[in-house]
């Protein structure tokens, strides 16, 4: 009876949270499809909002801005990350080596309003001192985001590092395989899905930002999350619920998709394991 | 190394292993650490009216080298009572809603780890999907649901259980609620790393030896997802302590948070180094945390 209980409680909580987590992006959604300009009140379906949505080139032009910064930002940070995360994890002792995990877990946590401020002071004492860069926009937007996002790309590969048998590369360097063609023909092609799962986590967390951006940009570099907070700061508006239900539709839809694939390959690994 | 490289070879690779060494370490020193000397001189240096807006630190006149260290921006903190009462209203919200996270968070990935095989996955990308999507929209989402005109008034007046709406826009409770909501999936995510690898047969041990679930719960599973509660906890709290979106979204004027005040010195009244001595007392708070969470996080790495 007391088991019943127990397994029944964190059960309900595990629904209440998940309904917690849902609704608010249920009634976004919802709203999005509201006739009325007022949020709150339900006026009818209507799709208008979404018209307005693609006809507002304000927030056009931003989405092309924050997914040309997120693509090389991520692009970036899966390099620097796995580096990193390889540095770590291979590599036994080194100098530099506290300090090198210490500056990989602390973006982690770090508010991003002292992120954003250190990295624009350091903007514009670079700028004083060697000329560049003269203005802030895209560059130093993308730097600051692959900084702070290699730091996850090395946690999400480092796990999987270490999960890897390592004696498969000590084999191949026993063999004469020089460490270079070992990396490249042994261990990239293991950890690939490590790879690609750090660099959607950098895109997202690139194409999010918007405290950092904001210190770290300049005059004419408007990411989608700035334009969205301009907005949004003036109170509720349907056309940012419009642009809400489409993130939601791409991520869910995104998410759906890596988990067919990751059933997939877990109903194989199994079936090969049986057959084995 | 083994003895068969001839000494050329030896010295090839020590350099190459260098190299791939200081390419994420310089990154990071110049992106990163190198920053936080930058905030730490600013902080020390007057503010001016010129472009960038605060005077030199270091000047050579005269033939002398003068050092303008000036600790008038950190006396200016402790002056005014509005930067203290902001530092200790952001622990307060944020420990609040770790704490609420946490009451939260625990039951969920205990479930979440005990579910079947074949649910786990599923249920992890659930909780983990609202955070891929954006924290702006979801800090949004309470706005229409807490303001006066908004979806929970309007549900209490039609039921007739109020006459006029609850005021719960701009107030503390919002500014609480926003950040559970944020930060859950955060929470949620290393306490059910930790439970999912817990051994059941402890458990089973300890219940053949007559233990009750509720006492087996205590001494053993509690403990064991300790470092769980730790990493999930300071993934709340430290970022929420500098938290500037969801103040300035739910929040109203008496609820004063650091992160907020920090913007609001550095983009409306360009208050350069005012900004950065606010930053330096904020990582000054924070870095018993930060530490807390690193030693945790790298033993991680290391096992």
């Amino acid at each position: 009876m007391s088991r019943l209980r127990r397994i029944n409680f964190s059960t309900f909580m595990l629904v209440l949270g998940l309904l917690f987590l849902y609704l608010p992006m249920f009634v976004l959604v919802v709203y999005s499809f509201n006739a009325s300009k007022l949020v709150t009140v339900w006026a009818g379906f209507s799709t208008q909002w979404y018209g307005e949505l693609f006809r507002d080139q304000q927030i056009l032009s931003a989405v092309w801005t924050s997914l040309r910064i997120a693509f090389f930002a991520a692009s970036m940070a899966v390099c620097l990350g796995t580096v990193a995360a390889f540095v770590m994890t291979r590599y036994g002792h080194f100098r530099g080596k506290t300090a090198l995990s210490s500056m990989v877990t602390a973006p982690l946590v770090m508010p991003e309003v002292i992120t954003g401020l250190s990295l624009l002071l350091l903007f514009v004492q670079m700028a004083q001192i060697t000329g560049w860069p003269a203005d802030r926009g895209m560059a130093t937007i993308w730097i600051a985001h692959t900084t702070f996002c290699s730091a996850y790309v090395a946690v999400v590969v480092a796990a999987r590092l270490r999960e890897v048998d390592h004696s498969i590369e000590e084999a191949a360097m026993d063999l004469g395989s020089p460490p270079v063609k070992t990396f490249f023909s042994i261990t990239l092609p293991i950890i690939t899905p490590a790879l690609a799962a750090g660099w959607l986590l950098a895109f997202t967390l690139s194409l999010d930002d918007l405290v950092i951006a904001s210190f770290v940009s300049g005059p004419g570099a408007n990411t989608l999350p700035m334009v969205v907070f301009s907005s949004v700061r003036m109170g509720v508006s349907p056309k940012i619920n419009a642009l809400a239900t489409l993130i939601i539709l791409i991520v869910s839809l995104a998410t759906l998709l890596a988990w067919f694939f990751m059933r997939r390959n877990e109903t194989r690994r199994k079936a090969a394991l049986r057959e084995a | 190394m083994k003895p068969s490289l001839s000494s050329a070879l030896f010295k090839r690779m020590q350099l190459g292993r260098r190299a791939v060494i200081a390419f994420p370490l310089v990154w990071l020193t110049l992106f990163f650490l190198l920053p936080f000397a930058l905030v730490l001189k600013i902080s020390l240096s007057e503010a001016a009216i010129a472009i960038p807006p605060y005077g030199p630190l270091l000047e050579y006149a005269d033939q002398t080298l003068h050092v303008f260290l000036n600790l008038g921006n950190y006396l200016f903190l402790l002056s005014d009572s509005l930067y203290i009462a902001a530092y200790w209203g952001s622990v307060k919200t944020a420990f609040i809603a770790t704490l609420a996270c946490l009451l939260l968070g625990y039951p969920m990935a205990y479930a979440m780890a005990r579910a079947p095989a074949r649910w786990q996955l599923l249920l992890l990308l659930l909780v983990m999907l609202p955070s891929w999507t954006s924290f702006l929209i979801r800090v949004y989402a309470w706005m229409g649901i807490l303001s006066n005109s908004g979806l929970i008034n309007n549900l209490l007046i039609g039921l007739g259980l109020i006459d006029s709406p609850l005021r719960m826009m701009n107030t503390q409770f919002a500014v609480t609620i926003g950040i559970v909501y944020a930060y859950l999936p955060f929470m949620v995510l290393p306490l059910y790393a930790h439970l999912t690898r817990l051994d059941n047969a402890l458990l089973e041990a300890a219940a053949d030896l007559g233990s009750r679930k509720l006492n087996t719960f205590i001494k053993v599973t509690l403990p064991l997802s300790m470092g769980g509660i730790i990493a999930g906890s300071m993934l709340v709290f430290i970022p929420a302590v500098g938290e500037f979106v969801i103040p300035e979204l739910l929040g109203g004027p008496n609820t004063l948070m650091i992160g907020k005040v920090l913007w609001e010195e550095f983009f409306l009244n360009r208050d350069w180094p005012v900004a950065s001595a606010l930053a330096m007392v904020m990582l000054l708070l924070l870095l018993v945390p930060i530490v807390w969470f690193h030693r945790y996080q790298s033993r991680e790495l290391a096992s």
